[in-house]
């Protein structure tokens, strides 16, 4: 069965998807990132889909329900590369991602994951009630 | 009430399994790339496309697309339509509101497809089926 | 249209003629066009209709052999189009002809009079297809004109101008439409890929009204780029356009909006990490390094 590969970069992984998804595919791609997630104790999901020409609600919810696994993992999604035809369509589609970090390119995905994990570290209370970012 | 035209070439594509709903988008993009649409349009267009023909797997067992290109006086457009043989959408005008789903998911398709596009038409009838026609114009 | 054709063939000499003989009479415009080019032009014309060959029916001008005609009668259309002559200067350049087709069959059938009318009627009928053809190509002519001038409009309307690396801003000026606003849109949103900008100041001051259409349109901008990875800030907001949004009930709050454009350039520089400084030095004092030393 053929996969999305998924690579690992210190403590981020990072997802190029490049093929239009059948359902199946998007399906077994949210298994695998959330096991490799735990498997490695990632902190930060990079999702490059500037390769993507179409986003439609499926892949939209599939990118929401991702960020939203790897959060209960505590890990920080980012998505970047959208391209400027497929924001406009989501945005006219009526599905704006709320909640969902986003950036221009995975050099600036990184840098945004790194500021997010240092003020992760930043916030940490000793006490052990640890602080919302 | 949706725009008749004259038809130029059709072509029928089987929704019966969500590698059909891929084909779907293919075909569809092909289509517009042929028909130069601006970039942003064929994005519009295929994403709708892809939205009506889960809709059809999902809600509505199965069915076909039928793709077609019309002309009205001087302008011309791509007419999608997806017909269905399934259950039929007992309330149209709250499965066309955003956010209602009757399954899972967010339920954006209807909506969502009908601001994509220029022209939106839906026929349903329960038991019968559902049939749901769009037009973009150049 | 046989006997007509081979007929105008004969006396393609004095139809040319009469028929300039009769444009000059008739086209007021001499200051647009002079003898010799009227010449040409009625000669091209009447070439392309003599060379239509013997098998053509008048009936049927969407028949191959009409095309060079067709084309000849494009052109000089759309060129008079260009020039400033007006849609019935040119459609009376072709029908004008009529008057000496009529002519030369008085000439040829005056004694028949069935034969005659027969013949007068093709070619009236003819020369009216050519007339309207040569219409329908100015009004064409025309419409490439301003369709041309509208996009130049737009593009000149909606300049994406890089105020630092990684800030970009798009000042807009004039009124929005909805079909101006989905262009400018497009535009920015390619500017921020290809410059790989994190900022996108989108400047009003230059907008005279906003509706709910076009905020709503503003909006759709700001939520896309912000889907690509891009923070849009809205400056230039005149009191007059924020109290029209407020009735609106239009909501920003989601949206960064700053008074003016140097505000908000202010706050990109500082959210992309940067700081303007002022730097004390004898250059900035006003005083030369000279003076400073007595000279």
């Amino acid at each position: 069965m053929e996969r999305i590969p998924i690579l690992r970069m210190g403590n981020f992984l990072l997802v190029t998807i490049q093929v239009d998804m059948h359902d199946q595919l998007a399906l077994t791609l949210q298994d695998d990132l959330t096991n490799r997630i735990a498997e490695v104790g990632a902190k930060g999901v990079l999702i490059d889909i500037s390769s993507l020409e179409i986003v439609d609600s499926f892949i939209g919810r599939t990118l929401a329900n991702i960020a939203s696994m790897a959060r209960v993992l505590d890990a920080e999604t980012v998505v970047v590369g959208m391209q400027p035809a497929v924001a406009i369509t989501l945005v006219e589609l009526g599905m704006p991602l709320p909640g969902i970090r986003t950036a221009l390119n995975v050099e600036s995905g990184m840098d945004h994951l790194r500021e997010i994990l240092t003020s992760h570290e930043e916030n940490y209370d000793y006490d052990g009630d640890s602080t919302e970012d | 009430m949706i725009t008749t035209g004259t038809v130029q070439k059709t072509e029928k594509i089987p929704i019966q399994n969500s590698s059909d709903v891929v084909a779907v988008r293919q075909r569809v993009r092909a289509w517009v790339l042929e028909m130069k649409f601006s970039l942003v349009e064929q994005t519009k267009i295929v994403t709708a496309a892809s939205e009506l023909g889960r809709n059809t797997l999902e809600h509505g067992g199965g069915g076909f697309l039928e793709l077609a290109q019309v002309a009205n006086g001087s302008r011309s457009g791509i007419r999608l339509r997806f017909s269905d043989n399934g259950p039929g959408i007992e309330n149209v005008e709250l499965a066309l509101k955003d956010g209602y789903t009757s399954g899972q998911g967010m339920g954006l398709g209807l909506g969502g497809s009908k601001r994509l596009m220029n022209e939106f038409e839906i026929e349903s009838k329960l038991n019968v089926g559902t049939t749901v026609t769009v037009i973009r114009w150049k | 249209m046989k006997d007509l054709l081979s007929l105008i063939q004969k006396n393609h000499e004095s139809i040319l003629q009469d028929w300039l003989r009769d444009l000059k009479a008739r086209i007021t415009r001499s200051d647009l066009i002079n003898d010799r080019e009227l010449t040409a032009q009625a000669s091209e014309v009447l070439s392309a209709i003599r060379g239509a060959g013997g098998n053509s029916s008048l009936e049927n001008f969407d028949a191959a052999e009409w095309q060079p005609l067709k084309d000849v009668l494009g052109n000089l259309s759309a060129s008079w189009a260009t020039q400033g002559f007006t849609p019935s200067d040119t459609a009376r350049f072709v029908l004008s002809l009529k008057i000496a087709l009529f002519d030369v069959a008085r000439k040829q059938w005056g004694n028949n009079s069935e034969e005659l009318f027969a013949e007068v009627f093709r070619a009236n009928e003819f020369v009216d297809k050519l007339a309207l053809f040569t219409t329908d190509s100015y009004i064409y002519g025309r419409d490439q004109i301003i369709n041309r001038q509208q996009e130049e409009m737009l593009e000149l309307s909606t300049p994406v101008v890089t105020l630092w690396d990684g800030i970009i801003a798009l000042p807009l000026i004039g009124t929005l439409d909805s079909a101006r606003t989905q262009v400018v849109m497009e535009s920015l949103l390619q500017a921020i890929v290809q410059t790989n900008s994190r900022f996108a100041i989108i400047d009003i001051t230059g907008v005279p009204t906003v509706d709910t259409l076009v905020a709503q349109h503003l909006l759709k901008t700001i939520t896309a780029a912000r889907l690509m990875g891009a923070e849009c800030i809205l400056s230039g907001i005149r009191p007059q356009i924020a109290q029209t949004i407020v009735h609106l009930g239009i909501n920003l709050e989601d949206v960064i909006t700053k008074a003016k454009l140097s505000d908000a350039l202010w706050l990109a520089l500082e959210r992309s990490g940067r700081k303007v400084v002022r730097v004390n030095t004898a250059k900035s004092n006003g005083t030369s390094a000279a003076e400073q030393r007595g000279e």
